[in-house]
């Protein structure tokens, strides 16, 4: 716990240290304590990049500059909210690999589902005409 | 006395870094998460299989859009409000982003007041937390009622491809029941440290096991999850 603050935490966790044999696992070592600022800046973070998700929309930015404006931002902001409202950051390597790589494998899925619309699409294109 | 069990594998070894250290982890019989209780643990592994179905949910509606013949409608002039003369677009739902964006920055802070003992800060942030949940399902409610009137219905739209009402309703329908039940269970956390139940170790009504200040955090957990979704909502559906 590099992060952890001044006041008086020294104190709390060797009370917690102390108690944890008795008290059970839920107590036992690692508790997220940052200081408040941290959670603020990100908070400021969170807000910068909403607003400039929504200026691309604003703007009417479009095309593949668009759709890469967009996953960047989403991306950025997904990343801080798992990383560090959600302590995902100083998580034990073990839970963060658990957690964060079966997702990923859903990218398979939509690789998947692409190929799949795109022949659905051709499908209904051949027999339906090009469009009503 | 099943939880002082528990507890010896909460004291580890030293053990080797990045991936040598994660398969010493996994490996031979023994508790995969060390440090990590078992409340957490759960939740985190919860939130795991929401994604999967939120996950499942945008990945439906990502091939009703690229299969169909008909355009899509352009959600940044559908969901666009009249203000002051002019269109603004999309702007209910910036607003929505932003009070829900507000909400987790007011659960991380409820969070770390609880792991220092501040029981009038966290239980007043985490109320503001709910409220501020409260005025986007209210927010939600208005949406809907919007497209509603206008004639969005599950089978068809004004506008263009019929998928579009069915992937509306759906997505932001299952994240608006998300928010509700987190609205719901902050308050009911939030009275428990007002009170006092995880200094005292009160029994918890449902389990009836003592609970901790790591509740707080476990809470926390959820709520930035229902964030979470939102932010790839807001980015595939509604800006896409």
């Amino acid at each position: 716990m590099a992060e952890a603050t001044a006041n008086g935490l020294g104190q709390h966790a060797l009370h917690a240290a102390h108690e944890a044999p008795a008290t059970g696992v839920a107590d036992a070592d690692v508790h997220q304590e940052h200081p408040i600022k941290l959670y603020l800046v990100v908070w400021a973070w969170l807000f910068i990049l909403s607003a400039c998700s929504y200026m691309v929309d604003y703007f009417g930015v479009h095309g593949y500059l668009r759709w890469s404006l967009i996953l960047i931002f989403m991306m950025l902001k997904a990343g801080l909210i798992v990383a560090v409202f959600m302590h995902m950051a100083w998580e034990r390597l073990a839970l963060t690999y658990a957690i964060i790589l079966p997702p990923v494998l859903v990218l398979v899925f939509v690789a998947m589902m692409v190929f799949e619309a795109d022949y659905t699409l051709l499908t209904r294109t051949s027999f339906f005409g090009a469009g009503p | 006395m099943t939880e002082t069990t528990l507890t010896h594998s909460g004291q580890t070894e030293p053990r080797p870094a990045g991936w040598q250290g994660i398969a010493a982890d996994w490996s031979s019989d023994q508790r995969a998460f060390k440090n990590v209780s078992w409340g957490k643990a759960m939740m985190w592994i919860f939130l795991l299989s929401d994604t999967f179905v939120f996950g499942c949910f945008l990945l439906s509606y990502m091939t009703a859009r690229m299969s169909t013949r008909v355009p899509w409608p352009n959600p940044s002039e559908v969901f666009a409000l009249r203000i002051g003369g002019s269109d603004i677009p999309l702007i209910l739902i910036a607003i929505m982003t932003f009070v829900l964006i507000s909400s987790s920055g007011t659960m991380a802070m409820a969070v770390n007041f609880g792991y220092r003992r501040d029981r009038r800060k966290t239980a007043i942030l985490m109320l503001l937390t709910a409220v501020l949940g409260a005025t986007f399902v209210g927010m939600q409610a208005f949406e809907w009622t919007k497209l509603i009137t206008e004639g969005v219905r599950p089978w068809g739209n004004p506008w263009g491809a019929a998928q579009f009402g069915s992937s509306f309703f759906m997505i932001t329908g299952f994240h608006g029941t998300h928010v509700t039940i987190g609205v719901i269970f902050l308050v009911i956390v939030a009275r428990k440290v007002w009170r006092g139940d995880y200094d005292t170790g009160r029994p918890g009504f449902f389990t009836s096991r003592k609970g901790h200040y790591e509740n707080v955090e476990i809470m926390g957990l959820y709520w930035h999850f229902v964030d979470l979704v939102w932010v790839f909502i807001f980015a595939f559906f509604y800006l896409w």
